[in-house]
């Protein structure tokens, strides 16, 4: 992306002028990222207009060498996920979190193959890829999300969750192993 | 089946559920973008309240409100708002409801709920100063552009006054129809001075009675009893019954006749 190489410089030149640009580059990231955590788009739509909001006001108050030098992706997705978080914890959601290793993730139902609209359809996966994925522990569904779903590189995503590459790489890897053991499970039951 | 042909098959579940996965990139809400401009001032929503002349056009972000016009004038205020501010501006896409009541709280008669936060980046800071003093005055009363000049402590700067209230960006909320000539003419207002006269009206000030009191060459009302003037709108002055109430055309005379100045609406006092 070239606007993520020269945007830092812009916004320590001139932060309202290329503070939009910042909001273009980045909604998709920090409202997906705020979705999959807090579960319904009118909670994530507010944990991300709170974070562009506290995102500005930081970048008004650092001096301009230390806001040109800085990696705004995983900055803003950090401050995303964070707020995701408090947010959660005051209206946790409907979800049974699983432990890793035992048993399978919930059985979820098959989708209707007499269903004719094809947009209704892939809404009908998304679902069913949204309630897979919701039923991760918390630490492994992050992980997931930043790296498969938002497609963030390891060393990004260690940097957004504050852990080392390695152990980011172990989360991601037995998160997409629990989600995969279950999609197995669940297409044999439907074979069956 | 064998162990190749299950590795094959983990290979292809892995490979749906990455794209599985990728699917659920979500697309931002349209409204997102401009939204989160607002929300850190640098572009502005607007939505219409019941002002006390008529519907007003309300326009602000997160710093608070920014701007207001008559609701007749949409086009000609959208105009004036980029031509000044150079934000964007859009109509609300939902009202706000906690801005909409407070406005509505303070702009109710008898009521005099807390002003709302106003965003006054872009107004000078002797503009600020000027329309500081006329959040001053109160509801139902007027001051000559002389008075906010004097309070100022420049007492010359009287043009000043009137060209800084002139560029009131938030008229209204803002009173700057409470500041009217010496002589209790309405002059000069951005929307027109029979917009200022139904604002007046409105808010109990009786602007013909003022209009004649000048030109009668009234400038204060006394008390006899009390020995103190006032300007005539001035809570202190209505309280005078006919029968004790005296007019002065400046404060020499009113001090020359013993009178002191009133402590609430600060006439000149004769020795200036």
């Amino acid at each position: 992306m070239d606007t993520q190489q020269e945007l830092p410089g812009r916004l320590a030149r001139d932060l309202d002028g290329a503070f939009e640009a910042l909001v273009r580059d980045h909604e998709r990231l920090v409202f997906g990222l705020a979705l999959r955590v807090v579960g319904n788009p009118a909670d994530a739509e507010e944990v991300a207009q709170d974070t562009f909001e506290r995102a500005y006001n930081a970048l008004a108050g650092y001096p301009a060498e230390r806001v040109a030098a800085m990696r705004l992706r995983p900055w803003l997705a950090q401050i995303a996920l964070n707020l995701a978080r408090n947010r959660l914890r005051r209206r946790p959601p409907p979800t049974r979190p699983l432990e890793d290793g035992d048993g399978g993730l919930p059985m979820l139902a098959a989708p209707t193959a007499s269903d004719p609209a094809e947009v209704a359809e892939r809404a009908q996966e998304r679902d069913f890829w949204a309630e897979l994925l919701a039923c991760l522990p918390r630490g492994y569904r992050e992980a997931v999300v930043l790296r498969h779903v938002e497609g963030l590189p390891y060393a990004e995503v260690a940097e957004v969750l504050d852990r080392p590459v390695g152990t980011v790489k172990t989360h991601v890897h037995r998160g997409v192993r629990l989600l995969r053991v279950e999609l197995e499970a669940r297409k044999e039951r439907m074979q069956r | 089946m064998n162990r190749s042909d299950r590795d094959d098959d983990r290979w292809e579940v892995a490979r749906e559920l990455v794209q599985g996965l990728q699917g659920l990139r979500a697309d931002p809400p349209a409204n997102l973008r401009p939204a989160a401009l607002e929300r850190v001032g640098l572009a502005d929503a607007f939505l219409t309240v019941d002002g006390p002349a008529g519907p007003l056009l309300v326009a602000y972000n997160g710093r608070g409100i920014s701007a207001t016009a008559p609701a007749a004038d949409q086009a000609a205020f959208l105009e004036r708002f980029q031509a000044r501010f150079r934000r964007p501006l859009r109509p609300a896409d939902r009202a706000p409801q906690r801005l909409v009541a407070q406005v509505e709280r303070f702009l109710e008669p008898g009521r005099r709920g807390a002003p709302p936060r106003f965003d006054l980046r872009g107004v000078s800071a002797f503009e600020r100063v000027v329309l500081a003093k006329a959040q001053e005055i109160p509801r139902g009363e007027v001051r000559p552009y002389a008075w906010v000049a004097g309070e100022l402590g420049r007492p010359a700067a009287v043009r000043a006054v009137g060209a800084a209230l002139g560029r009131n960006p938030i008229p209204v909320l803002i009173p700057c129809h409470r500041v009217v000539g010496s002589d209790g003419r309405l002059t000069g207002y951005a929307w027109g001075v029979p917009y200022k006269r139904t604002l007046l009206a409105a808010e109990g000030a009786d602007p013909a009675e003022l209009e004649l009191l000048g030109r009668r060459g009234t400038r204060f009302l006394g008390s006899d009893t009390t020995r103190i003037y006032c300007y005539p709108t001035c809570h202190n002055a209505r309280r005078i019954t006919a029968p004790h109430q005296v007019r002065f055309r400046g404060a020499g005379e009113a001090g020359r006749a013993g009178y002191r100045p009133c402590l609430d609406c600060r006439p000149p006092s004769a020795a200036r």
